[in-house]
């Protein structure tokens, strides 16, 4: 250490500034001070930082956080911000909530405000299954087509928000397509040949094309699926049977997927929204699902 | 060494003299214009504001006169932005900085502060000592006085801004009765601030330092460009002279200063032209004035062209001294040479842009019509096997009275149309309001066809009402009052 070269400054001889010692290719840096200015915005900064730690939560520490005098946190600020836009829509949600279907389908304003705040609901909830414009996928209903199991009203689609599809709900849609094929090791109630007839008889039922396996799969159908599906396949919203006489499909119309549905069954789950939002947001989805254009 | 210069203080005395009387004028018209305007009216029928020129920020319109402006037709602005520039461009050609000397707002309220200065503290000189002197009871006062006028003006600058995007007489009573909303409130004191800021303080500094313009406009000078010249050929050699002396071997600047007293900017125009002159000829009333005195022509300092003081600098020097003190001005007759490739270039700018907008204004259409097909999902497939495609429709009525529209489409025969509204809109009379954008959204279905894939469908908007009012493009068709192409997707 004693023999360390003692430290010079060096002068920049053109400005006569000291340098920092640093040299880059003959390029010197100058040790110029830092401008005033900037010198007390910077002291300023600190002593806001300072301030900061006083008035808000900031320090993490081992049990939480430093809470700060000022007693902010985000939760209050989103309670208050809430809070504010309740206040701001109660007039129309007052209206709103004493207003039957009819009486809103006739208030263009009411309606507005109704299919605006159901299209928010909507994209929330019930975006992930049925899709951003509610144009469903397979397994999930698409609402913009006129094809209903259980009713396109306003009235209905309210009435299924509520109980959902096999949910917990005690009214729910419980109706469930059987597993007609051989499945879990038990016998099938019917045999592989007379699924793949009455698939082919479905598959055909809108523009009927006679065939000897279309004859046998009109039997089997009259024997096995008239009771739910109705004469022709014309469904039935009673039973939450789908129209197989349509060009509509849920799970598919080509024969492949019909004999599965046919052999293994189906049962599509829709959960019950009661006890998940308020009734002014269901009763605003059902507008806005009615308003899709499919809506009866 | 240090790196900036201190900024010195200006403190121009009064003038008196023709440029120095230009420029009182058209103070006195630019501030009238400002504080006047928003209080002209300007009928136009019930439903809408009668405001001769309003920026509507909540009601999202423009009305200036006659004209009024929709969100959609904002590019309008843009012509107005490139009319005003070009308009400046054009200025500068034929009279050099004219804007900047008697038109710039900065100038206008300057002078303006500077005036109220002149009046509390007197002139220069005084306001000199003033500032130099300790704090006396005179300097308080003094001081204050001049700066509560200042706050003041600036006060009543912002408050006029404001006007411009509200109703002018109701939001003075409701100034009046302190009852504004905060935002209104921000603008007047932001705009009180800035203008006691840059009329009282910044002054010439903004155009010196600011100012882009003043930065670029040599760009747009040439030999021809009216400047504030000083004719060095016969001033100089300057010095004193004392009354009744020879002139000869001496030129005509008595070096007095007035010129440089005098600049609003405190340069001295005998150094030749500057980036910091404005233009504004205070120099050349001064100079005049001491002219008369001394008993010698006009024009020492004037606005001309570098191509004439080229041309005469021979053979100037030489008239008689004894005949110009005759009192006849025998100032060589300066020449203009006002039509060159770059003013005829501007104008043409000018007279293109112009026409463009004056087209746009004259054929605006009273209705417009947007379609946006849904994305999600593209097309329905129904139970009976026909497609349906969803469009969201915006129909724009822009006239001052509440219209009924009929939709339709070409290019599919069989397809139906029906529109998802409350109340009892049907695609037959879609009802506007005056002066708003209706929006509906229409289902058009068409039967199962063997085609797949696209067709371009074009919707036809027509007025039911008001058939004459259609513009007549496609005439023999149907009068439409709007149409838009869309497509079809199955």
């Amino acid at each position: 250490m004693s023999d360390a070269p003692e430290p010079h400054k060096d002068i920049d001889s053109h400005s006569g500034v000291e340098t920092t010692g640093h040299e880059w290719d003959g390029l010197k840096e100058l040790n110029n001070p830092a401008p005033r200015w900037w010198l007390i915005v910077w002291m300023l900064t600190i002593v806001w930082a300072i301030g900061y730690w006083v008035v808000y939560p900031s320090w993490p520490t081992l049990t939480g956080h430093t809470k700060g005098i000022a007693g902010w946190t985000q939760y209050d600020k989103l309670k208050h911000e809430q809070a504010e836009i309740t206040q701001r829509q109660s007039g129309w949600l007052g209206k709103f909530h004493k207003a039957s279907f009819a009486e809103i389908k006739q208030d263009p304003v009411l309606f507005e405000f109704a299919r605006a705040g159901g299209e928010v609901v909507f994209k929330e909830n019930c975006a992930a299954c049925h899709g951003a414009g509610g144009e469903g996928r397979r397994g999930y209903p698409n609402l913009n087509d006129d094809d209903w199991l259980f009713g396109g009203t306003a009235e209905d689609i309210y009435n299924t928000i509520n109980v959902g599809s096999h949910s917990t709900h005690p009214n729910t849609h419980a109706v469930a397509m059987p597993a007609f094929g051989a499945v879990m090791g038990r016998e099938g109630m019917l045999t592989p040949a007379q699924i793949d007839d009455v698939a082919t008889y479905v598959s055909y039922l809108r523009q009927p094309v006679a065939s000897e396996a279309f004859t046998r799969g009109q039997a089997v159908f009259q024997q096995n699926c008239v009771s739910c599906h109705g004469e022709g396949g014309i469904g039935n919203r009673q039973m939450g049977a789908p129209r197989l006489n349509d060009a509509i499909w849920l799970y598919g119309g080509d024969k492949a997927t019909l004999v599965q549905t046919i052999t293994k069954g189906r049962a599509g789950v829709m959960p019950s929204w009661q006890s998940r939002m308020s009734d002014d947001s269901r009763r605003q989805v059902a507008i806005y699902v009615h308003s899709l254009g499919g809506g009866e | 060494m240090s790196l900036f210069e201190t900024a010195r203080k200006i403190y121009p005395r009064r003038v008196k003299g023709t440029f120095r009387s230009l420029k009182w004028l058209s103070m006195i018209v630019l501030l009238g214009i400002y504080y006047a305007a928003p209080w002209l009216r300007w009928d136009r029928g019930p439903h809408v504001p009668d405001q001769a020129i309003l920026v509507d920020l909540v009601g999202q319109r423009g009305y200036f006169f006659g004209i009024e402006i929709w969100p959609q037709e904002v590019y309008l602005l843009v012509g107005v932005l490139i009319l005003a520039a070009i308009g400046l461009f054009f200025a500068t050609a034929l009279l050099g900085r004219v804007w900047c000397g008697y038109a710039c707002p900065q100038t206008v309220w300057t002078d303006l502060f500077v005036w109220v200065e002149r009046f509390v503290q007197g002139d220069r000189n005084a306001r000199r000592k003033l500032d130099e002197s300790a704090w006396t009871l005179e300097k308080l006062w003094k001081k204050t006085l001049t700066h509560l006028i200042w706050l003041l003006i600036g006060a009543v600058t912002g408050g006029a801004w404001v006007f411009y995007f509200n109703d002018a007489p109701t939001l003075f009573s409701d100034l009046w009765h302190l009852d504004v909303s905060w935002s209104v409130l921000g603008w007047i004191i932001a705009l009180t601030l800035s203008t006691y800021f840059m009329a009282g303080f910044a002054r010439e500094n903004v155009c010196t330092y600011m100012c882009p313009y003043a930065r670029f406009q040599s760009a747009m000078f040439d030999k021809d460009t009216l400047i504030i010249t000083y004719e060095a050929e016969r001033g100089e050699p300057r010095g004193k002279h004392k009354k009744g002396e020879s002139w000869d071997g001496k030129g005509h600047c008595i070096d007095c200063d007035s010129c440089v007293i005098v600049c609003p900017m405190g340069i001295d125009i005998r150094d030749g032209l500057q980036m910091q002159c404005i233009s504004c000829g205070l120099c050349i009333d001064a100079c005049n004035s001491v002219m008369d005195k001394i008993e010698l022509p006009r024009g020492l300092i004037r606005y001309d062209t570098e191509s004439n003081q080229r041309q005469r600098r021979d053979g100037y020097r030489t008239l008689d001294i004894a005949h110009r003190k005759s009192g006849k001005t025998v100032v060589p007759q300066q020449k203009m040479r006002w039509v060159r490739p770059r003013t005829v270039a501007y104008a043409l700018i000018l007279s293109t842009v112009g026409s463009l907008m004056l087209t746009a204004i004259v054929l605006r259409p009273m209705t417009e019509l947007t379609v946006n097909h849904a994305r999600a999902p593209q097309f329905v497939r129904l139970s009976d096997g026909s497609v349906r495609n969803d469009y969201q429709i915006k129909i724009l009525n822009k006239s001052h009275d509440d219209r009924a529209y009929h939709l339709s489409t070409q290019g599919l025969p069989q397809a139906r149309l029906e529109v998802l509204a409350a109340g009892d809109e049907t695609v037959e009379t879609l009802h506007v309001p005056a002066n708003s954008v209706a929006s509906f959204r229409v289902r058009v279905d068409t039967p199962e066809a063997t085609t797949h894939g696209r067709s371009d469908i074009r919707f036809l908007l027509s007025d039911t009402q008001n058939p004459a009012q259609n513009s007549a493009q496609n005439s023999g068709k149907t009068p439409e009052s709007a149409r838009h192409d869309s497509y079809f997707i199955r």
